[in-house]
């Protein structure tokens, strides 16, 4: 079994590497770049915890092989943040809510709700829990993470409407 | 000119961030932006992976082992069966209650995914490709699935490694797959109540075998440095200190050789308080190869081999008065321990604190006796999220009380208000022997019953019952009232231990000379937000903003010895222990700030972040000020520095209480069950932190949600295990899961130094009987007692069905 | 959780993925989503040697609506079917299925191919694609070939695909204007399968039903099209009793497993309320 060449831009950064083809993304994502904010919390693709962006869609990168994302365009929470390195309004608003506690789901939920509020910026509490449906928690009993999507949300409007 | 005026006390104690405010944890700046440090996260240079090959049958005797084939794979490093341990005298490890379960399967296999191989590898996919390759033979042997025919006289022997061994760990054993027989109380007494009672009821009520599922599962790295002898173990450990002695009894390599430390841990909620062959075998292949190994579970393994809960048949009788006075409470518990009995309970508590089983009535006589059985079921019976086996006492009787209630046709609220233990009664010692410390159950009660609208509820349920009676309506209505009463904090010394190992718990601060300070703590936060409330104890009792205080657990090389974070201890047992070491350092700073004032020490008085003198405010000190003093003055009778450590071992128990209220939609044509609206009025004592509070309380909430409503790990009759992944186990999302109400009285512990009596754990306690409740009050009018958990939607639709109410 | 080793392939042609799968037939499986496929090979329950990504084939991935048929192609995700407003506008219950199908990460990979063409009994799209009288077109080295929804399904993971056919489209003819559908199903959580679920399309004029189909989900080891139960509609007006009826033929052909979702007298119970609901709905929107 050969291993294959893959290419593909993370967080703004172009990759490349050889790769057997099995290598499932989280994988490589975690061990072979270290990117290690996305998690495996299932290995069967019902918690989220290994949600990335994936040319602008939100996936579950423990059910992708490798050769799938070729010449894809991924964002992990890595590179949710600001260039410049302040928070994003999702980042500030999951703190300052108390979104998270052991902070596991934390990086999915975030990159989940980041791709939700670009598909429906103005979103009801019912179709934020819809749209997170996806993503396991065990801590927080969700009510605030969707408290902290909303302000989020809020924020990100106000800010839209400034500019 | 502009003059800053001096800060008001009230701006004082702001920037302090002490206790009661909601401070923004610390802990989130690294999480919300991917930069956690979990175990899974840690890579070492030429670090190896472990997994194993696990047994496909409940019950089989291991007839052949041959890992050729995994040998000759390239990148295999290492195949250890239990032939490999054995002399090493570690094929078998020392459980925290008291038992020994096996490392690497000894001769037979006793549990669905038992470990039987451990194969290291040069990369994760090398060794499951290697766990493929060894082959084991099998013979299959009759599987013991059902708790009740455990101690039949032709049940199958499981436990041939003890079978003549009639003396357990707590006492004589009466069967083979006995385990130990423990009571307390008085039972004459109660069964004399219940002879004499006007009203009796009896119900065996089934807690289901669960997980706590949390969402990282258990894993570890082991790295032996062989050039200074050392052996560093990286895990998911609630407990990182007692695996370091239990690791140095195990290995005989002296503790001082071995570190353990606790990375970020994604969720405990008890699942990560034992001991696991995965950290013995990871341990063992480091020792062995030199390099480091880590091994991380699945989630099927997970769920499949690591520490289930509850799975404890309860039968209980009460006796009252017919107008609803309660006389006496009898019960007796079957507990299916698995395999090997690896319950993590204090050592003198093989059913853990299940005597709390009277709960927060005034019963004046009650005997509660456990029987614990092996089965070939995965071992464990860890609290999750609870007390050791509270949650099964508060759901047996806050279950009970309903069944009285309806007995008796009172409002069950009205029967728990007539039974409570009264304000003035406490400390109140139980019939089983609690001393609970305080408590103010009626007003909590009446304040969740006005909350709710109760009386209006319980009109709309009347009308509600008419309509479906009518044919207007398939759906009926529940209400579910529970009240439960936690014991928390383990534990005193005297009669609290885990494997010898007292459980009280530790502080040690050091104050810099510019006034900020670092602390460590022998516990260690999975989620609770430890960095984020521990320094606001500190802050209140230092006066050094809490945000100037670093926080550190889980390194056993440098954080003073404690027994850990599960049972709700790290509050009220680190939590004092960090108050008493607060107050040791003020104590030294009130003497250096008497020195630098040149007054007596008994004319200061502390005020928010200061000394200052009596009558003379003008005159003081501040923390700071008297931080850098301890450094650079010479202070006749003093030691240089501010430094403390607290050991705290409590005096007794804390016991936290809740008034919970949940409303419930039953579509009887489907079973769904639609959560209307769930109060949550808890009472901890004094409130550190009110935002991680009601976090603590949603995320308990859900948790019990989970569980009263569809949580369940079965075997079929031949031991394979049902529901083993994600599919099937449920976690609800955010769509199943409802909005929370919460609420609070505060009725401060008065043995802990700031009140306060720990939280995390009391909404899984309370919530369960509260849903179950709101499941059975629906229902209740047509003749409904009791109907085992989890009420998932086909199990509600069958009590529908024998009750006649469907098509 | 690890899947086996495997040679990865991706064509950027139907004809060179039909050439891959006849030269490694028995070797070699289709991957498109991923979401059916990957999780049975981390189980090491399917273990190809090698995969053909199908991703890159651009003819598979459109949604062409005609004057009078629809074709959708294989590798059409869940959410192209949701976000496509001219497809919910002439077969609303595509949308509507889609919705109720695992969680929004899935539905971004999982797509309409999968979803039909492996024959697992959890998957909701066979019976919509049954209740719509879909044709699955097979393309093979041997040519093309059609087979209706409604006969491709011989047991689970068992149908009329032959080891090398690639199913390349699905096609149906455009419902009728006016006509009501709907999908009810009942999980015992987001992500789950269905306990029982049922799919009703239905018209009515001046009153009363002028055609009907009926299917289900999950019932048994395939998709089951309730044509019976269909029939004991067509020219009622949906009435209590045309809907018992229908109920009633609809259970008569269930025949479930037992598992976690409920024992068999359950689901076959659920199916009938599923049925009657979904009938309900369909004749509330039609018109």
């Amino acid at each position: 079994m050969s291993k294959t060449h893959v290419k593909m831009t993370i967080n703004g950064d172009e990759v490349e590497a050889l790769a057997e083809p099995r290598t499932l993304l989280i994988h490589f994502l975690r061990e072979e770049l270290g990117l290690t904010g996305p998690h495996i919390g299932c290995d069967t693709s019902h918690c989220g915890a290994c949600t990335i962006d994936l040319d602008g869609k939100s996936v579950k990168s423990c059910t992708i092989f490798v050769g799938q994302a070729q010449n894809a365009e991924i964002t992990t929470i890595e590179g949710i943040a600001h260039p410049d390195g302040t928070l994003h309004a999702l980042q500030e608003a999951f703190r300052q809510h108390h979104g998270l506690q052991c902070g596991f789901c934390t990086p999915g939920m975030i990159t989940r709700a980041y791709r939700l509020l670009q598909e429906n910026p103005n979103p009801t509490e019912e179709e934020i829990r819809y749209g997170i449906s996806g993503n396991l928690c065990r801590c927080t009993g969700y009510q605030n993470i969707v408290k902290a999507i909303q302000v989020a949300a809020e924020e990100l409007s106000v800010k839209e409407a400034a500019q | 000119m502009n003059v800053q005026s001096p800060p008001t006390d009230k701006q004082r104690i702001e920037k302090l961030q002490g206790l009661g405010s909601s401070r923004k944890r610390v802990e989130d700046a690294r999480f919300t932006q991917g930069k956690g440090n979990y175990v899974g996260d840690i890579k070492l240079p030429g670090m190896l992976f472990g997994d194993f090959v696990r047994s496909p049958y409940g019950h089989a005797r291991i007839k052949s082992i041959n890992k050729d084939a995994a040998l000759a794979m390239p990148g295999v490093v290492a195949v250890l069966t239990a032939e490999d341990l054995k002399p090493l005298n570690l094929h078998y490890m020392p459980t925290l209650a008291g038992d020994v379960q096996a490392v690497l399967a000894d001769e037979k296999v006793l549990f669905q995914a038992q470990e039987v191989a451990f194969v290291v590898a040069k990369d994760r996919y090398i060794a499951a490709d290697a766990c493929e390759l060894v082959e084991v033979e099998y013979e299959e042997l009759p599987a013991l699935v059902d708790a009740f025919k455990a101690m039949d006289a032709d049940a199958p022997l499981l436990r041939e490694d003890i079978k003549d061994k009639m003396e357990g760990a707590h006492g004589a054993r009466a069967h083979y797959n006995h385990i130990f027989h423990w009571d307390c109380g008085d039972e004459e007494g109660a069964n004399k109540a219940l002879a004499d009672a006007d009203v009796t009821v009896e119900e065996m009520i089934t807690y289901q075998r669960v997980h706590p599922c949390p969402l990282e599962t258990c894993g570890c790295v082991a790295s032996m440095d062989k050039i200074n002898g050392k052996l560093t173990l990286w895990g998911t450990f609630q407990a990182p200190h007692a695996v370091r002695t239990v690791a140095s009894l195990i290995t005989n390599i002296p503790e001082h050789k071995i570190r353990v430390v606790s990375p970020d841990i994604g969720g405990g909620f008890g699942n990560k308080v034992g001991v696991y062959p995965g950290y013995i075998c990871s341990a063992v292949a480091s020792i062995v190869t030199g390099v480091p190994i880590k091994w991380v579970e699945d989630r099927m393994e997970n769920l499949s081999a690591t520490a289930f809960a509850r799975d404890y048949h309860m039968t209980g009788k009460l006796a009252a008065t017919k107008d609803g006075v309660i006389t006496g409470l009898h019960c007796h518990v079957l507990a299916d321990h698995g395999a090997f009995d690896a319950c993590a309970d204090p050592t003198k508590f093989p059913a853990g604190f299940f005597n709390i089983c009277t709960g927060s009535y005034d019963i004046p006589v009650a005997y509660c006796g456990v029987d614990g059985v092996y089965t070939n079921k995965a071992p464990g019976g860890v609290a999750y999220r609870c007390s050791f086996r509270v949650t099964e006492a508060a759901y047996m009787i806050e279950r009970m009380i309903d069944i009285l209630a309806r007995k008796l046709d009172m409002d069950p609220a009205e029967l728990r208000m007539k039974n409570f233990i009264k304000k003035e009664q406490f400390p109140y010692t139980s019939a089983l022997g609690w001393e609970y410390d305080s408590g103010d159950y009626h007003t909590a009660l009446e304040k969740g019953m006005e909350s709710v609208a109760y009386k209006a509820l319980r009109a709309e349920q009347v009308d509600n019952r008419a309509a479906f009676e009518r044919g207007e309506t398939r759906k009926l209505m529940g209400i579910g009232v529970a009240f439960f009463t936690e014991i928390v904090g383990a534990g005193p010394v005297k009669n609290c231990d885990i494997l010898g190992l007292g459980m009280f718990d530790s502080c040690e601060i050091r104050i810099h000379p510019t006034g900020s300070a670092i602390a460590r703590l022998g516990t260690i936060s999975q989620g609770q937000g430890h960095a984020t409330t521990f320094a606001q104890i500190l802050a209140t009792e230092i006066g050094i903003p809490a945000e100037d205080i670093t926080l550190e657990e889980g390194d056993t090389d440098t954080a003073p010895y404690g027994l850990g974070t599960y049972g709700s201890r790290s509050t009220p047992v680190a939590g004092a222990a960090t108050a008493m070491a607060g107050r040791k350092i003020r104590a030294k700073a009130q003497m250096i700030a008497a020195y630098l004032l040149e007054v007596h020490e008994g004319d200061l008085e502390w005020d928010i972040d200061r000394f200052q003198v009596k009558g003379n405010p003008e005159a003081h000190k501040t923390m700071k000020e008297i931080a850098f003093a301890s450094y650079n003055q010479a202070i006749p009778g003093l030691e240089p520095g501010l430094e403390a450590v607290s050991y705290y071992d409590p005096p007794n128990m804390t016991y936290p209480f809740g008034a919970y209220i949940c409303v419930v939609d039953i579509d009887v044509d489907t079973g769904v069950t639609d959560i209307r609206s769930f109060y949550a009025l808890d009472d901890c004592g004094t409130r550190i932190n009110p935002m991680i509070i009601e976090g603590q309380v949603h995320g308990g909430l859900t948790e019990a949600l989970a569980i009263a409503m569809g949580q369940e790990i079965s075997y079929d009759e031949i031991g394979n295990i049902k529901g083993g992944s994600l599919m099937d186990f449920y976690l609800p999302t955010a769509v199943e899961t409802p909005m929370w109400t919460t609420d609070f009285t505060t009725t401060p512990s008065p043995h802990h130094p700031i009140g306060a009596k720990g939280v995390g754990e009391s909404p899984n306690v309370g919530g369960v009987p509260a849903f179950s409740n709101a499941v059975h009050d629906a229902f209740a009018h047509k003749g409904l007692t009791h109907t085992q958990m989890p009420h998932d939607h086909w199990r509600v639709w069958k009590t529908a069905q024998k009750l006649g109410l469907t098509d | 959780m690890i899947p086996g080793s495997f040679d990865y392939h991706r064509p950027s042609t139907i004809d060179e993925a039909i050439g891959l799968l006849a030269s490694h037939v028995g070797d070699a499986l289709i991957l498109a989503g991923g979401h059916s496929l990957i999780p049975m090979m981390k189980l090491r329950m399917a273990t190809p040697e090698h995969l053909i990504d199908i991703q890159d084939i651009y003819d598979l991935s459109a949604i062409s609506i005609g004057a009078d048929q629809i074709d959708i192609g294989a590798t059409v995700t869940q959410a192209q079917l949701i976000h496509s407003e001219e497809l919910a506008d002439c077969c609303p219950i595509l949308r509507e299925t889609s919705l109720q199908i695992a969680d929004p990460q899935i539905r971004n990979l999982g797509t309409i191919g999968g979803n039909v063409a492996n024959g697992d009994p959890g998957n909701d799209m066979p019976a919509i694609m049954q209740l719509l009288d879909a044709d699955y077109v097979l393309q093979g080295p041997d040519g093309t070939r059609t087979v209706k929804a409604r006969a491709y399904y011989e047991a689970a993971y068992f149908t009329a695909r032959s080891e090398n056919e690639i199913l390349t489209s699905i096609r149906f003819a455009k419902p009728p204007a006016g006509h009501g559908s709907s999908y009810h199903k009942q999980k015992r959580k987001i992500g789950d399968y269905a306990t029982a679920a049922a799919a009703v399309m239905l018209e009515v004029s001046n009153g009363s039903c002028t055609s009907a189909s009926i299917a289900m989900t999950n019932l048994a080891d395939t998709p089951l099209w309730a044509e019976a139960a269909a029939n004991a509609l067509i020219g009622s007006a949906l009435d209590a009793d045309a809907i018992a009826a229908a109920v009633a033929a609809a259970r008569a052909i269930t025949n479930p497993a037992s598992d976690g979702r409920g024992p068999a007298e359950y689901r076959t119970h659920l199916a009938g309320i599923m049925v009657k609901r979904a009938i309900e709905t369909a004749h509330a929107r039609a018109g």
